[in-house]
């Protein structure tokens, strides 16, 4: 099938008034009668929701949580990005375009990725004008910090907590639509079924996670909203219920899954202590701008109390290998350098899978420096260390307390331990300029889309993707689909695809009940995860992937033989739901494998052992894989097919990512 | 280490529930509450019983859904902290662990520890926000905000939404998660339009729905993972009477 | 005016009749207090009897006083209204609780009650005799309500009636006078601290004075002092 990514005529700058001065309108009277369902409500789900409310259209929102204002985007710590060059550092559209497709390793789509800078400016105006109470300075204006790597202050933030304000904000907006009587808001439900009709399509079956019941919901249009999927890995920094499940439901209808293969992995979590681990906690990147990374050099130090451990004795390598940015590369080099040097077996920790985060430097300089500005003459080690504490403090105190909560060490006192984790995933549906997918009527936004991030993401570009997506993207260019259904009247939920979805629902329900087997769905769930992990993790290689496939197949094959779900499917029944959710991981699980195999180059989130410069560094092929792969469901136990968008680069030019 | 736990479980709303008591074994220090869950959890699948329904979802402290009385205390012993981020370092071997879920008529129970609080979504539905559509915004910066006020509508702004306050208030009152919600939008100048609708909507609603009134125990600033302070509370009286007996609004 | 009521019968509004009737009382609290004191002058009670008078008959007083008694009946009808609706508010118990307010803050009601039935106690043997049963006269023709006090105060049973009531009214005070400031949102990082203070103090100071009285007339008319 050929791909069309529907990307408007003109200059890049342009496009995006262009399209919006010509795209179809539905009028205020038509829009009443127009039913569009948002499966989420996270930032894209619940902006886009609450926008679409505000245009007059019918809403219906799901969410599984108990209430829209606990989506995942709550937990997003650092900040957003956005062009607004209020430190008159220099930036711009063109500048945040630029960095996001550098990031991105240029595996993303041009045109999106400038209209997402554009409209980065919009979602703070937008923000503030709903009462987000971002950082301010003295004078009352807004404070900017730098993030991840780039050469501007473009980062807004709202303390460690930009995430739950800006949801707070969108979940805000949601409720006063609510309370309007143009968004009906399912609490509970979970989405198990996409329903087409026509090949359009006209709604979908839900599951009320209370009481079990199926219900039937038609509309004209569906948006999905549904965050990411790093929870494949069973161990990352998602939310315990964050899930496939919408977004397999719709590949398997004929939505194209794009770049599932390109996961972010994380470098600064706390390590993993235990087999009965449910997650992984992030420790905010800002860490990186004043803790050191380091190993020690003999593997005879090891188990020694890193304080104990002479400078001359440390291994510092990320300032020694990337000497022009050190501490501060992007997320994928870091993670990737940290997960060398433990398989080299320099890790320190129980586990060995761990490396030092110091800060003892930090506190040194930050000493001293206090100690200049209060005249203190020839302070003393420990006054320096007290003042340099006291810094730290105040700018990390509750990260280095949540620290302390969960690993019982004070990291004032000793360096921290950090690993990797899996924390974000930039491929998803494939959309095209209007983000709607290879189904008509159906459309993806934020985390759940392929997305705006190429290969890798940078930080604080997820809060401003799924903020542009909602507010500003997605309502516009639904539009252009929606007047064409003006004439479609009411969905009648009596139709046959209706009872068809919904027998196929119950079914799927009542086979993962009676399977009656002697593993738990956690067990299959932890044995997934661990094969992604080792096999198409940080690092991948052919045959660990082939392996990988085989793997998932067999595992896939005694889930459904061997599970356990106990109760019954019309009660509130969490182990019902996660089994649901892993059997999508499963098939997920597999096409991400198929996808990093296919992929024979280095690229962003994605390494490959084999393709790598002479130094170790992820190499590209920019001539055979400047492509979005975008894999086409063929039909239960057949291979998937790939469908290829070429991405052009005609404002960028494309490079090789140094940060030597 | 080896613990009891005593568990309430409830099949549903309508049954009526007791404590039941669990040993669990091979309990760590570096375990999560909620983890020590999922370890009974999984013994109870393997003994093909049912096991216990709780909310959970990010596991890192922010989203509010772990709601737990533990030991008489909402998200247990550890101050400042969700149930999610308590740690088994705050118990000792032998100890017994007694698991109950919020308790108010605003949160009736669905199923074990997990409680309905979509109370709290309809308080904020009745005013709990800004009324300015997509689009209609004037530039971020052409409203500066004194500092102080900004700080203090973000520390009323940082509740979670989890429910502690009502749970730990012996007149399940839901009046600091009120409170702090009419706080953040009254301390800045976009909130100064609505100020007076939102109170009076969001009190009305707050009573329609079952919470207890306050009677300044402090119960709800002690139990709150977040800090949120019961000046909060004073600034929703005060903001309620200003706009009651102020203001032209109605006072339904 | 239906927007009164709904004031009034919001959860609010009730804190506020119950702080504004609590102010009040606190005010009636002290100036009664002082005005006892007279029980402690050396006169056979003439002081205090005038002072009784002046107290029973000044028009003035005699509208505060009818003002008093409506405002103990708010704040007990209120009490009463917010006591049950919150206990409707928490059908089901905890089985175990651990409370990490104060017991008096928690206790409100109960203490309230207390109170109430040495109020009962308390006006049946002096306000309702002074009104309605046989009062001696004293050397100025004023009633002697001293001799019914000092009769009253040297039973032993009867001061450690009122001892322990006024413990009660000190566990109340310490509650609720501070907490009135909070329910009409009198808060303020540089007053508050002070109002806390003051409030204590108050609800020491004030049971205090009460108690001085009966201990002192009990020791006299058992001969001790």
């Amino acid at each position: 099938m050929k791909l069309d990514a529907k990307i408007p005529e003109g200059p890049i700058a342009e496009k995006w008034s262009n399209y919006r001065s010509n795209v179809k309108l539905v009028a205020p009277n038509n829009k009443r009668r127009i039913e569009v369902i948002v499966i989420g409500s996270g930032l894209a789900g619940g902006a886009a929701a609450a926008t679409l409310g505000e245009l007059g259209y019918s809403v219906k929102c799901f969410c599984f949580q108990d209430s829209p204002r606990r989506a995942h985007s709550i937990a997003a710590q650092g900040g957003i990005n956005a062009a607004k060059n209020y430190q008159n550092d220099g930036d711009s559209a063109y500048r945040l375009f630029y960095d996001t497709v550098k990031g991105g390793d240029y595996r993303s789509r041009e045109a999106n990725v400038y209209r997402l800078a554009q409209v980065s400016t919009n979602i703070i105006d937008q923000c503030v004008a709903q009462g987000v109470p971002f950082a301010r300075e003295y004078g009352g204006l807004l404070a900017n910090r730098s993030f991840g790597g780039v050469q501007v202050s473009r980062t807004f933030y709202a303390r460690g907590q930009t995430g739950q304000q800006l949801l707070l904000g969108a979940y805000s907006a949601l409720s006063r639509q609510i309370a309007a009587g143009k968004v009906k808001m399912y609490n509970r439900h979970e989405m198990l079924e996409l329903v087409m009709i026509d090949g359009k399509t006209r709604g979908i079956i839900a599951r009320n996670l209370i009481t079990g019941e199926i219900e039937r919901h038609g509309a004209h249009a569906v948006v999905l909203a549904s965050g990411g999927y790093g929870n494949v890995f069973y161990l990352s920094t998602n939310a315990m219920g964050s899930n496939v499940t919408a977004n397999m439901k719709a590949y398997r209808k004929g939505a194209f899954f794009a770049n599932p293969c390109y996961t972010q992995i994380h470098p600064t979590c706390i390590p993993v202590s235990g087999h009965y681990q449910s997650k992984l906690t992030l420790m905010s990147e800002s860490l990186r701008n004043d803790g050191r990374v380091w190993v020690p050099k003999s593997k005879n130090d090891l188990s020694k109390n890193p304080n104990q451990i002479p400078e001359e004795d440390r291994d510092y390598y990320l300032e020694r290998i990337y000497p022009a940015f050190g501490n501060l590369v992007p997320r994928d080099v870091a993670s990737r350098a940290a997960k060398y040097m433990c398989d080299k077996g320099m890790g320190v920790g129980k586990t060995g899978l761990a490396v030092y985060l110091d800060f003892s430097s930090a506190i040194e300089r930050y000493g001293k420096a206090a100690a200049n500005t209060q005249n203190i003459d020839n302070p003393s080690k420990k006054e320096i260390e007290k003042l340099g504490k006291e810094v730290i403090e105040s700018k990390y105190g509750n990260l280095f307390e949540m620290y302390q909560r969960i690993t019982d060490e004070n990291p004032y006192d000793t360096p921290m331990k950090i690993y990797p984790a899996v924390h974000y995933t930039m491929g998803g549906l494939w959309v095209d300029y209007e983000l709607g997918t290879t189904v008509p009527g159906l459309y993806a936004t934020g985390e759940c889309n392929f997305s705006d991030h190429g290969a890798n993401r940078l930080g604080a570009s997820a809060l401003m993707q799924g903020l542009a997506d909602g507010y500003f993207v997605l309502p516009v260019t639904i539009g252009s689909y929606l007047a064409g259904e003006i004439r479609t009247p009411q969905t009648d939920t009596n139709h046959p695809a209706f009872v068809e979805a919904e027998k196929s629902v119950k079914d799927n329900i009542n086979k993962l009940l009676n399977i009656k087997g002697d593993k738990s769905v956690d067990d299959f769930h932890r044995e997934l995860g661990l094969i992604m992990w080792n096999k198409c993790g940080m690092s991948r290689n052919a045959q660990g992937l082939q392996e990988a496939i085989k793997e998932i197949q067999a595992l896939r094959k005694e889930f459904w033989n061997n599970v356990y779900v106990p109760g019954t499917a019309d009660e509130f029944n969490p182990e019902l739901e996660k089994a649901g959710r892993v059997a999508d991981f499963l098939d997920l699980g597999e096409l991400m494998c198929r996808d990093a195999l296919n992929r024979n180059e280095s690229a962003g989130g994605h390494f490959r052992e084999e393709y790598r410069t002479p130094e170790g560094e992820a190499q590209r092929d920019d001539e055979n894989y400047t492509y979005v792969a975008a894999w086409e469901y063929a039909g239960e136990g057949k291979e998937p097919i790939l469908n290829k968008e070429e991405l052009t680069f005609n404002d960028i030019e494309l490079k090789t990512r140094s940060y030597k | 280490m080896k613990l009891t736990l005593k568990i309430w479980r409830q099949r549903n709303s309508n049954d009526k529930g007791k404590l039941e008591t669990y040993p669990v074994d091979g309990i760590t220090t570096d375990m999560s509450f909620l983890e020590m869950i999922d370890v009974l959890n999984q013994q109870l699948i393997k003994d093909k019983k049912d096991p216990v329904a709780f909310d959970h979802d990010c596991r890192e402290g922010i989203c509010g859904m772990c709601s737990m009385v533990i030991n008489g205390r909402p998200h247990g012993p550890w101050e400042g902290t969700t149930t999610c981020q308590l740690h088994m370092r705050a118990f000792k071997d032998g100890d017994t662990v007694v698991i109950e879920p919020w308790r108010a008529a605003s949160f009736p129970v669905i199923k074990d520890l997990v409680v309905d609080r979509t109370s709290f979504d309809k308080i904020i539905q009745a005013g709990g926000y800004i009324s300015v559509n997509t689009g209609n915004a004037v530039d971020a910066n052409s409203l500066p905000i004194d500092k102080t006020n900004a700080e203090d509508a973000f520390d009323a702004a940082a509740c979670i939404g989890c429910g502690a306050c009502v749970a730990a208030c012996p007149n399940s009152s839901g009046m600091l998660f009120l409170g702090a919600k009419v706080s953040h939008l009254a301390l800045l100048p976009q909130g100064e339009p609505e100020r007076e609708k939102r109170v009076l909507n969001m009190m009305k609603t707050h009573d329609d729905e079952g919470f207890g009134g306050c009677t300044n125990t402090g119960a709800c600033e002690a139990e709150c993972p977040k800090g949120i302070s019961l000046t909060n509370i004073a600034r929703l009286n005060r903001e309620y009477m200003r706009a009651a007996i102020g203001s032209e609004e109605e006072v339904r | 005016m239906s927007w009164v009521v709904n004031f009034f019968s919001s959860s609010v509004g009730k804190k506020v009749i119950m702080s504004l009737t609590g102010l009040f009382l606190c005010l009636f609290l002290a100036v009664h207090m002082s005005g006892n004191f007279l029980l402690l002058q050396d006169d056979g009670g003439l002081a205090f009897n005038e002072y009784t008078k002046f107290m029973t008959t000044f028009p003035l007083v005699k509208v505060v006083s009818y003002i008093t008694y409506a405002f103990i009946i708010f704040h007990i009808v209120d009490g009463i209204m917010l006591a049950l609706n919150n206990r409707k508010a928490r059908p089901v118990k905890y089985a175990v609780s651990k409370p990490s307010n104060s017991w008096q803050s928690r206790n409100m009601a109960l203490l309230g009650i207390v109170i109430f039935f040495f109020l009962v106690v308390h006006l049946k043997s002096f306000w309702f005799e002074l009104k309605f049963g046989h009062v001696p006269m004293d050397a100025n023709q004023n009633k002697d309500l001293y001799s019914i006090v000092y009769e009253a105060f040297s039973q032993w049973w009867y001061v450690a009636l009122y001892l322990v009531s006024l413990i009660a009214l000190g566990l109340h005070l310490s509650h609720g006078f501070q907490s009135a400031f909070q329910s009409l949102g009198l808060n303020h990082s540089k007053y508050t601290p002070f109002i806390k203070g003051f409030g204590l103090l108050f609800s020491i100071v004030i049971p205090l004075g009460f108690a001085i009285q009966p201990i002192f007339v009990f020791l006299k008319a058992t001969g001790r002092i």
